[in-house]
């Protein structure tokens, strides 16, 4: 397959898709930091992260919609304003549903896993019914519609690097406030005794809430990522869970390091397969490829050393 | 022939089950009700598979539908063959071969078709092609000692592999539409309503078959092991048992359960398509199972044709209401009823039952008791 290509134009190649797959790789670090830190630091498999994603989707587009009809000066900021919305949207919607169903499951792993299934899909329908069943894309502001020019035949797209940066902010600001923040602090005490914890003084219904809501509105700027490379509908979150669990177990669970790595490794294979081959032909190369070296290492690339 | 595995309650549930199956709905039911039915149980079989891997064994696969798309696609690929012979594909410009494979411009037969047109061999590679596949999947995973989500995960993803594959290749495997317009079994025409009729009683049959095998299954010293395995996997193990061994073994026998489900859905349906096959569909099976009750094998039946029925009745008169209604349906089995059906039989109707009938059977099934400790807090 790389045989009809010069040295040259491989690289050039190479270095577009590259480019190409930065928002993919933003969306799945998103979706899978979310993911991770509900499933690797509270053991709650959530089958309707895509649908909490999908939410943020939707209030990038109803931000959009509202810039365009009353604030056409402001569109192009609106972008920023709908990622605020929709980290508040999915992390409120998230604390809700950890209130109302997650908590009574904390002792049944697997269950959480059937549960938020049932969540999910009344999410989809819900969405069916508020926002229609057809479809919606967002337009987006002039200035991050260009790209630049670096070399001849190299161009990086402006909006790509702007999520890119945005997504590696994000990651920081998690990483602090997880590992250094006094509330990080206590989401890990939960994680690793929650009698103890609880008899320390840490409010541990209060932490797990806030936990899973930071997780469900990371999902939400996912979202918001998400509106440049796809359209949204209401069942478009599905297509994105289980790439999504790929990722965190690939990473191995409860590394935020290794999660980063594998969604850059998955998302970048991905994308520089389907230049040269169909997209569903990339897609099943790469998914095979993450189950093969699962398979052979099931703790996944990077974990952390504890005694069990 | 003596079934001396069988209590004497498990014999009453087989005959309700069986006079249910093979009396009642042939003469309640119209020939397109009844064909119906015998849909919603072909997807029984794979609920069957998942109690015993998942209720008895503690693995939660969510790629059952992986195994019945293997058993479902082998059939269809041997009625395809037959329904494609050369006098019926004439106009194409390769006769003799399917349809779907012409219009992509494929023009030889592909080598993993030939041994579909044997009709023995098809039957034979319905049952070894799933179970070798389960035995790869099983001895990669549980050989590295990868249980519980890990494992729900992959098999998940592998569903999505599975799909996106067949949905890909379209010459080789019919593509979205999946393999349609078949015809004759081994020269018995499937479509007509006496042959829908006669395939609902084979199908009915099976199943009974299906459950017997399980019930020996259950309550032969291997299924002891696999709930012991559940509970305190490390216990078994320091007694010298191969846990893997047990997980692999049950992991192909739902599997091979699911794979027979699915050639029966091909014959009595007369299609096998990708959107029967994947994430969706698995974890439908699960929904059927968790509903029935995941320790009880009646209860996966009942659970199936519940949901089932409540499917069709639903999305018939009110569509936008299904989906809320199953997404409901399944949050509150698992909120207020983890064992399903079964449980709300057991703590409700089963005293009143066996006071009536004064039945004294075992007092209480280790997989019940243990399953009510294992929803305690872990240490």
């Amino acid at each position: 397959m790389f045989g009809d290509y010069s040295l040259g134009d491989l690289g050039s190649i190479f270095a577009m898709q590259g480019f190409a797959g930065l928002i993919l790789f933003s969306v799945y670090v998103l979706m899978a930091l979310g993911l991770a830190i509900i499933f690797g630091q509270m053991g709650v498999i959530n089958m309707a992260h895509g649908e909490f994603m999908i939410l943020g989707a939707y209030m990038t587009w109803l931000c959009s919609e509202f810039f365009a009809a009353y604030l056409p000066s402001l569109f192009g900021i609106y972008f920023f304003v709908a990622m605020a919305l929709a980290f508040v949207a999915s992390g409120s919607l998230g604390m809700l549903v950890e209130w109302a169903l997650i908590k009574r499951l904390y002792k049944r792993p697997l269950d959480t896993l059937l549960a938020t299934w049932g969540l999910s899909l009344i999410l989809q329908q819900a969405y069916r019914s508020i926002f229609g069943p057809r479809e919606v894309g967002v337009n987006l502001p002039d200035w991050m519609l260009g790209s630049l020019q670096v070399t001849d035949s190299i161009e990086v797209p402006i909006n790509g690097l702007l999520v890119m940066a945005l997504t590696i902010l994000i990651t920081i600001a998690v990483y602090l406030l997880i590992f250094r923040s006094r509330w990080g602090q206590q989401v890990r005490a939960v994680v690793q005794n929650r009698v103890m914890a609880g008899a320390v003084g840490i409010d541990t219904e209060k932490v797990d809430r806030l936990t899973f809501g930071l997780g469900c509105g990371i999902a939400g700027i996912a979202g918001s990522a998400f509106t440049m490379i796809g359209s949204t509908g209401p069942t478009s979150g599905q297509l994105y869970i289980v790439d999504t669990f790929l990722v965190v177990v690939f990473g191995g669970a409860a590394s935020l390091f290794g999660t980063i790595a594998s969604a850059f490794t998955i998302s970048q294979t991905q994308s520089t397969l389907e230049f040269f081959l169909s997209g569903s032909m990339a897609k099943v190369i790469t998914l095979l490829a993450v189950v093969a070296i699962l398979m052979l290492r099931p703790q996944g690339l990077f974990t952390l050393k504890v005694r069990r | 022939m003596k079934l001396a595995f069988l209590s004497r309650r498990d014999v009453l549930f087989l005959a309700v089950l069986a006079f249910l199956l093979l009396v009642v709905f042939p003469f309640a039911l119209d020939g397109f009700r009844l064909n119906l039915v015998g849909k919603y149980l072909t997807y029984a079989f794979a609920a069957l598979g998942l109690v015993l891997c998942w209720g008895y064994g503690g693995i939660l696969s969510l790629g059952q539908g992986v195994f019945f798309a293997l058993g479902g696609y082998g059939m269809a690929m041997y009625l395809k063959l037959e329904a494609s012979s050369v006098e019926n594909t004439k106009i194409q410009s390769t006769p003799g071969i399917p349809d779907f494979m012409d219009w992509n411009q494929i023009t030889e037969l592909p080598y993993f078709w030939q041994p579909f047109h044997s009709f023995p061999l098809t039957l034979i590679l319905i049952l070894v092609v799933p179970a070798l596949f389960a035995f790869v999947i099983g001895a990669a995973m549980f050989k590295r000692r990868v249980s519980g989500v890990y494992f729900a995960i992959i098999t998940q993803a592998i569903a999505a592999i599975m799909t996106i594959l067949i949905i890909g290749q379209q010459g080789y495997t019919g593509g979205v539409n999946g393999i349609t317009d078949l015809r004759t079994l081994h020269g018995w025409d499937i479509r007509t309503d006496s042959a829908k009729f006669i395939l609902y009683f084979v199908n009915a049959v099976l199943l009974l078959g299906v459950i017997l095998i399980a019930m020996f299954v259950r309550d032969s010293k291997l299924g002891r092991i696999l709930v012991a395995m559940r509970d305190k996997e490390d216990r078994v193990r320091f007694s010298g048992y191969s846990v893997a061994n047990f997980q692999i073994f049950v992991f192909c026998l739902a599997g091979v359960f699911a794979a027979i489900g699915g050639a029966m859905f091909t014959l009595q349906v007369g299609f096998m398509s990708p959107s029967l096959t994947g994430i969706v569909p698995s974890i439908e099976m699960v929904i059927y199972t968790a509903v029935g009750g995941r320790f009880s094998l009646f209860g996966a039946v009942y659970g199936t044709l519940a949901v089932s029925f409540a499917r069709t009745s639903l999305s018939e008169s009110f569509p936008q209401l299904w989906l809320l209604g199953l997404g409901a349906l399944f949050i509150a089995t698992v909120l207020f009823f983890p064992n399903g059906l079964a449980g709300i039989w057991r703590d409700y109707v089963q005293p009143t039952v066996d006071r009536v009938l004064k039945l004294r059977g075992k007092p209480s099934d280790p997989a019940w008791e243990a399953g009510k400790s294992s929803t305690a807090p872990a240490e």
